[in-house]
């Protein structure tokens, strides 16, 4: 395969600003995602620090009163969620998915570009509530009627029209996922290039297509849900007001409805994006391609028969049912780790930065599976509900399996977007670090919730027996913080002297790397030919017997 | 506009052969056969809509589930509005005036796959403008229920349901009316027509979700 040792067509990306602003080409679409939800990362950070800060030591000394720390957590939970893990996958699915399935653009490129924008006005609408006295309070989940309150009480000020910005913010970015979902699967279903049948595809392109379904069917009822919670809020509704006929747990079955398959939409195209990062590191095929496939489908299919498992202490739920069926969800989940760890068995490894994210992704989100299954059984989840294990448990699969999937990608698919490697060393500090200080955080958190620690305190007491391990959660979330210090670095100096990517940096085995780096415009002069879901390794073994 | 976004890949067009003997051949006008991308991509639009619908439907039985007797019967000045059932010829009329609606939409599709504009543009004008007559219908019906949104869980609900409902008609009346101008602009034909297909597909995704609020509000 000839590579291309010329310096990259970087005059591609440096366009005018104008250019990038009207942009409808989903690789200049796909990096506005990333720097966006990443822009969105650092925000919704810098929260997390203020309530790891806060809860350092016992006593209130940085976030002054109960409130600000309730629009703190609140906050943190809603950008995380909806303006970065979400949005930042859809924009690894922008850039990769069209490349992948050898197409030269999405299908709707300006409803892609309308999908993009609606994401910073979202977020600006969300933080707006900061400045309008006082943000949303009432948790991401934003329980009913709490959310409901517009007399200001002294501790929970639902009253101002932050809680009315969050809906409306959480009503545009739904908006832009669904438009985005149908996008991704017009493109998937209609979009491939010859040769490139389904059982073909890329295993992201799989999961970006699962994705879009759960995005599809779901994310509408939140966008119900959250209407009906404004007409409440300020048409005098009584959806979800008991005290005048609503239903309080009506709340949490439409919120849930969505939220749970959004933990999915949350987490499948990381998983993709490892999927695409342990084969070409371990020289091997992806382990038991179909089974995966079906795994991801089975995952999509059972995700929207556990909602209720969030509500378990509701007593209006029943238990039997969504008991079995959220331990029934561990079984898809367990094949995909049995295609990886035999993925990488007897493979021929390479510790860059991009396995060792994989890695990182793999043993993290294994836990994070753990701890899930044992809060599927009802009698634990009642023990355990609504205590620093239900955090724990959240930011080892969010954190530990999204995050560091999301790295693993970055360090992945950077030299193609760029045209330049990032620096080896600087991600591997990156990696120890984030690694180190993700555990160092979320792990006593395990503890805290066993020793009976509610989530959602601003304090707690001296003699609680929670001190130490708060302490230590503390230092490592600046750990986390300080390990993106090296990542800012990476990307500033590689951007300026990077080492010279070429067209395939890893010895890769999808389409995206059989173009230049970064791509043209229109993708590619020429496509190989598709025989199998590895037709890069073909090209470079001659391997011409079908698949 | 499908056609132009592959033609890196594509080799050849195997033109419309291939559409007139499709199953589909209605809906396709992808040079691949099949359907065309922007129909698809409003058949996956109507299915997330359908289920905003069900949240608030689900919403709907939920509230009305736990509220005996249903319609309520108190505050009594307002509750002896609630009862829809025994009037309801007022949304019936609405209801015929939708479904004649998705009737001439359909004629128009029809009308512009054999390349008949003028009875394309006719059927298309009279379908906006029975859109028009529904939404002014609903305006009037929303002034003389004797009930607001805020009185107890029924008027809540149906408000929300109903209003959400007239968006969507609203919705469907501009992108018809789009199509209406495009059309006078002479810019369909039976071989390039996904706006018009895609419109009257959401249309009639407007008219059944019409039915079941009229079902559900007014009979059952």
């Amino acid at each position: 395969m000839a590579t291309t040792t010329l310096t990259p067509a970087a005059s591609t990306y440096r366009s005018g600003l104008y250019e990038w602003i009207t942009t409808t080409d989903h690789k200049k679409i796909g990096i506005l995602y990333l720097l966006n939800s990443f822009l969105f990362f650092f925000i919704g950070g810098l929260l997390a620090l203020g309530v790891r800060t806060e809860l350092a030591i016992p006593g209130l000394q940085l976030l002054t009163n109960e409130g600000l720390y309730n629009q703190f957590f609140t906050m943190h939970g809603t950008v995380m969620i909806f303006l970065f893990i979400i949005p930042i996958l859809a924009g690894f699915g922008n850039y990769v998915v069209p490349l992948q399935i050898g197409a030269p653009d999405m299908a709707f490129p300006r409803i892609n570009a309308l999908s993009f924008w609606m994401l910073p006005l979202g977020g600006i609408l969300l933080l707006m509530g900061f400045l309008t006295g006082g943000a949303a309070s009432a948790g991401w989940t934003s329980y009913a009627p709490l959310s409901e309150d517009r007399i200001g009480a002294a501790v929970n000020d639902a009253a101002g029209s932050g809680q009315d910005l969050w809906i409306m913010a959480l009503v545009l970015i739904g908006t832009s996922s669904i438009l985005g979902s149908v996008n991704f699967l017009v493109t998937i279903f209609k979009m491939r290039a010859p040769g490139m049948t389904l059982f073909r595809m890329p295993i992201l392109v799989w999961t970006v297509l699962v994705t879009s379904v759960l995005v599809l069917m779901a994310t509408p009822v939140i966008t119900s849900a959250l209407i009906m919670l404004f007409i409440d809020r300020n048409y005098g509704g009584h959806f979800f007001d008991p005290a005048t006929g609503g239903n309080a747990i009506l709340w949490q079955n439409v919120f849930w409805f969505y939220s749970h398959p959004a933990v999915y939409v949350m987490v499948l195209p990381a998983m993709g994006m490892i999927s695409e990062i342990l084969p070409v590191f371990s020289r091997k095929p992806l382990f038991g391609y179909r089974a995966f496939v079906f795994a991801t489908a089975g995952i999509g299919a059972l995700g929207f028969s556990v909602w209720a498992h969030h509500m378990f202490t509701t007593g209006a739920v029943y238990l039997p049912f969504f008991s079995l069926m959220t331990f029934l969800i561990a079984v898809p989940t367990g094949v995909k780790m049995f295609n990886w760890i035999f993925t990488l068995f007897r493979g021929k490894l390479t510790f860059s930065t991009p396995l060792l994210f994989a890695l990182g992704f793999l043993s993290m989100f294994l836990i994070g599976g753990i701890n899930g299954a044992f809060s599927a059984a009802v009698p634990v989840d009642f023990a355990l509900h609504d205590t620093y294990w239900v955090v724990a448990h959240l930011h080892y699969v969010l954190f530990g399996g999204s995050v560091f999937g999301v790295m693993a990608g970055l360090y992945y698919w950077f030299p193609k977007m760029t045209g330049r490697m990032l620096g080896e060393g600087l991600g591997k500090v990156q990696f120890v670090l984030m690694f180190i200080g993700f555990n160092l955080t979320f792990f006593p958190m395990h503890q805290l919730g066993l020793a009976g620690m509610p989530r959602r305190i601003a304090d707690y007491a001296a003699n609680a027996g929670w001190n130490d391990l708060n302490l230590l959660a503390t230092v490592g979330g600046f750990m986390i913080g300080a390990s993106m210090i090296p990542l800012l670095w990476n990307v500033f100096i590689s951007l300026r002297a990077g080492k010279i990517a070429g067209d395939d940096p890893w010895e890769a085995n999808t389409l995206e790397w059989a173009t230049s780096s970064p791509p043209p415009p229109y993708n590619f002069d020429r496509l190989p030919e598709i025989r199998s879901e590895r037709p890069l390794f073909d090209l470079r073994h001659g391997r011409t017997a079908n698949h | 506009m499908s056609g132009s976004s592959q033609s890196v890949l594509t080799t050849g067009d195997p033109g419309h052969a291939v559409a007139e003997h499709n199953p589909v051949a209605g809906l396709a006008h992808d040079s691949r056969g099949g359907i065309s991308n922007p129909i698809l991509g409003m058949l996956l639009f109507i299915c997330s809509e359908i289920m905003f619908f069900s949240g608030l439907f689900a919403a709907y039985f939920s509230v009305r589930a736990s509220t005996t007797p249903w319609p309520p019967v108190e505050p009594a000045d307002i509750a002896e509005h609630f009862n829809l059932h025994s009037e309801p010829w007022f949304a019936a009329i609405l209801t015929v005036i939708l479904v004649v609606s998705s009737v001439t939409c359909q004629l128009g599709v029809w009308a512009i796959r054999r390349d008949d504009r003028t009875g394309f543009i006719r059927n298309i004008g009279v379908t906006v403008v029975l859109g028009i007559v529904f939404l002014i219908g609903q305006a009037y019906d929303y002034a003389t229920l004797g009930f607001g949104i805020g009185d107890t869980t029924f008027g809540t609900t149906f408000y929300t349901l109903t209003g959400f409902h007239g968006a969507h008609v609203f919705g469907g009346v501009v992108m018809l009316s789009v199509v209406l101008y495009r059309g006078l602009a002479g810019q369909f034909s039976s071989r390039h027509h996904d706006a018009v297909e895609a419109s009257s597909l959401y249309w009639h995704f407007v008219d059944v979700v019409w039915i079941a609020l009229f079902s559900t509000l007014y009979i059952l």
